[in-house]
């Protein structure tokens, strides 16, 4: 976590915006020509910029990000394997700035969910059933909310069942104490000493 | 004692603090490359701290991603997209703020992060590499393990030299056998994607095993392990052997005298135990193997180039019939269409994945005599500037320019298409590089990744052509 990292998350309970679609790269969720920014702020205007507009720059009304209620909706559901592809931090960066603070999916791509936890945005992987729950009642009562708890691993489907979501322990010690982990590991000075001095440096780029 | 991996030899001896139920393992960095994209916010980060950087003797910057391409005038590069130029500048003032050793636009040295790496021997067997770049598991074909981090993880690396590691688990893909004439390493890895799925490999590090792995040289060993992200995998990982030390030797930051022949014993250790246990393994037979193309959008989506684009119809799932559907509705095919004769716009050699000397030296093979079909453009970008000049002084360039086709400046290129080097909406490419994502090489272009051969082999027909059949 940094220094711009949102404030911890313990519970949420939101609407959802629902985006089916499996293996959402990275690409789409800010495409490159985003990436020449040297800031963190901003990048919400352009998150899923090619699937949001079209050609002439207009926006596409199907696209679920379109519709009036997404503004205030802090839950994207997805699916599988979200967040597949570069490693680019600027994704989750996107998704915060919009105003997104959970995913659920039935799985996130390594790089993107650590990415994502180390910024404030909480990716929550149910398994495939609850996940086709999920989508079913979303389906029924588009505006039905949905509640997810860090502290007790669950979250709460618009039919009132409750489901389990599995987090890293420390990431979740972090999210739920604001523990900082750069301060963590500024922290190992003397074990990483250690180490260096029992291990030579295998090369030299200065 | 009991049999490890390579992968477990590499973590264990870069564990400062062994992970825990409650925490992740502390794992030394020995070698940490740095570019402009991905590491502003992180220097921002350490500024805001007051920490310096931990070791910049294990730190290495170079611009790639949104430099331009263009042919230099008068030896400089000119970099007119203000926004990239402030980026670069960004790097440069931060790498001389940190003491940081940068290749930039003016070293003889610069070029992609991966490719330069290895080709200036600071890649070596055993060590731990990060990057802010997904296609840091490059380097994993001279066993290191190595992969990509995000921007909050360069900051980690530049003030600490270490990260936050849970173990991953340990896939094992062996290739045994001879490869048939016409496929190459690209081919292997994107019938291996196609195999294991898009996200197959997560949570996982690779090894690459098997005899059709141990007779690849080192360019092709890096195309494999490049595109190991394609597959999900956190890094994939190709074992030392001769091949790897012939390669290191003599390089400018590889290690000489004692410490060389310190560095050969090491490096002879660093293979899985005999009897060592991988949580899986996948096979395949080498000489069933063709050269291989992608037809969607995702590298899986990948079939033999002789073969049929498939019919979502058939498809196992709902959600597989629905990804198939919008790829091929995005790159305008029909279900049961062949590819070869599918006309294409724009032909890219270059990226991470194809663009050192043995890639260019392939394409040129191709192009030699023949020229580059009308109403096509190619584009060859070699990787470094250190593979342009040895380019050069074979007379690649020539060849390549008199078979019609752009010689171009060192960098990502249409790979990521963040520097102007892109597709227009709608123009189809066929592309060396690793990603075929809706819009990767430009906004609304569609993209056919597939091996420098058949990437030349398509320039000079003007559609998609199998290398094995080229006239």
């Amino acid at each position: 976590m940094s220094a711009e990292t949102l404030e911890p998350i313990v519970t949420l309970t939101s609407t959802c915006i629902v985006l089916p679609a499996e293996n959402v790269d990275t690409d789409q969720i800010i495409p490159a020509r985003f990436l020449k920014t040297i800031g963190r702020r901003g990048l919400g205007e352009h998150l899923f910029a090619d699937w949001r507009v079209d050609e002439k720059g207009l926006p596409r009304p199907e696209f679920p990000l379109n519709s009036p209620e997404a503004r205030d909706s802090a839950i994207l559901v997805a699916g599988h394997n979200f967040g597949c592809g570069s490693s680019r931090e600027h994704a989750p960066w996107a998704l915060i700035d919009y105003g997104f603070r959970a995913l659920i999916s039935t799985g996130f791509a390594d790089i993107f969910r650590n990415n994502a936890l180390k910024t404030g945005l909480l990716p929550v992987a149910l398994t495939t059933s609850a996940h086709a729950m999920l989508l079913d009642q979303l389906a029924e009562s588009p505006r039905a909310p949905v509640t997810i708890d860090l502290e007790t691993q669950t979250a709460t489907l618009p039919d009132g069942t409750l489901h389990a979501f599995a987090v890293d322990p420390f990431a979740r010690h972090c999210l739920l104490n604001g523990v900082d982990e750069l301060g963590f590991l500024l922290g190992q000075d003397a074990a990483i000493a250690v180490y260096e001095s029992t291990h030579s440096s295998r090369v030299c780029t200065s | 004692m009991t049999q490890r991996t390579l992968f477990e030899k590499i973590w264990d001896d870069h564990q400062v603090r062994p992970e825990s139920e409650s925490t992740p393992a502390v794992l030394y960095v020995d070698l940490h490359l740095v570019h402009e994209v991905t590491s502003p916010q992180a220097f921002a980060e350490l500024r805001n701290r007051g920490a310096r950087v931990r070791r910049p003797d294990l730190t290495l910057a170079t611009m790639d991603h949104s430099t331009p391409t263009t042919p230099r005038s008068a030896g400089r590069l000119q970099v007119l997209d203000t926004q990239a130029s402030a980026q670069l500048d960004q790097l440069a003032t931060n790498c001389g703020e940190f003491g940081i050793r940068l290749f930039d636009l003016d070293d003889s040295r610069q070029g992609i992060v991966h490719v330069i790496g290895p080709e200036q021997g600071l890649t070596q067997p055993g060590m731990t590499i990060v990057c802010g770049d997904s296609h840091t598991s490059t380097h994993g074909a001279f066993g290191a393990l190595a992969f990509g981090i995000g921007t909050s993880e360069v900051g980690y690396v530049l003030a600490t030299q270490t990260l936050l590691q849970r173990k991953p688990r340990n896939m094992e893909v062996r290739i045994d056998g001879v490869l048939p004439s016409g496929v190459t390493a690209k081919d292997i890895i994107l019938a291996i994607i196609a195999k294991i799925g898009i996200g197959g490999a997560t949570g996982n590090v690779l090894e690459y095993t098997g005899s059709a792995i141990r007779a690849l040289g080192m360019e092709e060993r890096m195309t494999i392990c490049n595109m190991s992200i394609e597959a999900g995998a956190r890094a994939g990982l190709i074992a030392p052997d001769d091949t790897t030390a012939n390669y290191v030797s003599g390089r400018p930051f590889a290690p000489v005298g004692a410490e060389w022949d310190a560095a050969l014993s090491r490096w002879d250790k660093l293979t899985s135990d005999e009897g060592a246990r991988y949580d899986r393994s996948v096979h395949l037979e080498a000489k069933s193997l063709a050269p291989m193309i992608t037809f969607g959008t995702n590298p899986s989506m990948a079939i033999p180039i002789d073969g049929r684009v498939p019919d979502p119809a058939a498809a196992s799932s709902g959600a597989e019939r629905t990804d198939l559907d919008k790829a091929l509705r995005y790159m305008a095919l029909e279900p049961g269409q062949s590819l070869l004769g599918h006309a294409v716009d724009v032909v890219f050699v270059g990226s991470c994945t194809n663009s050192r000397i043995s890639d260019l030296r392939q394409a040129a093979a191709v192009m030699r005599g023949r020229h580059v079909a009308p109403g096509v453009r190619m584009l060859v970008v070699p990787g470094s500037r250190t593979v342009k000049t040895e380019a050069e002084a074979e007379g690649l360039d020539r060849v390549f320019k008199e078979a019609g086709a752009e010689w171009r400046e060192a960098g990502c290129s249409m790979c990521i298409a963040m520097n102007g080097d892109q597709l227009r909406p709608g123009e189809s490419a066929v592309s060396t590089s690793n990603r075929n994502f809706e819009g990767r090489q430009g906004k609304g272009g569609r993209t056919f990744l597939a091996s420098p051969l058949t990437a030349a082999a398509t320039a000079v027909t003007g559609a998609i052509a199998d290398i094995r059949t080229l006239s």
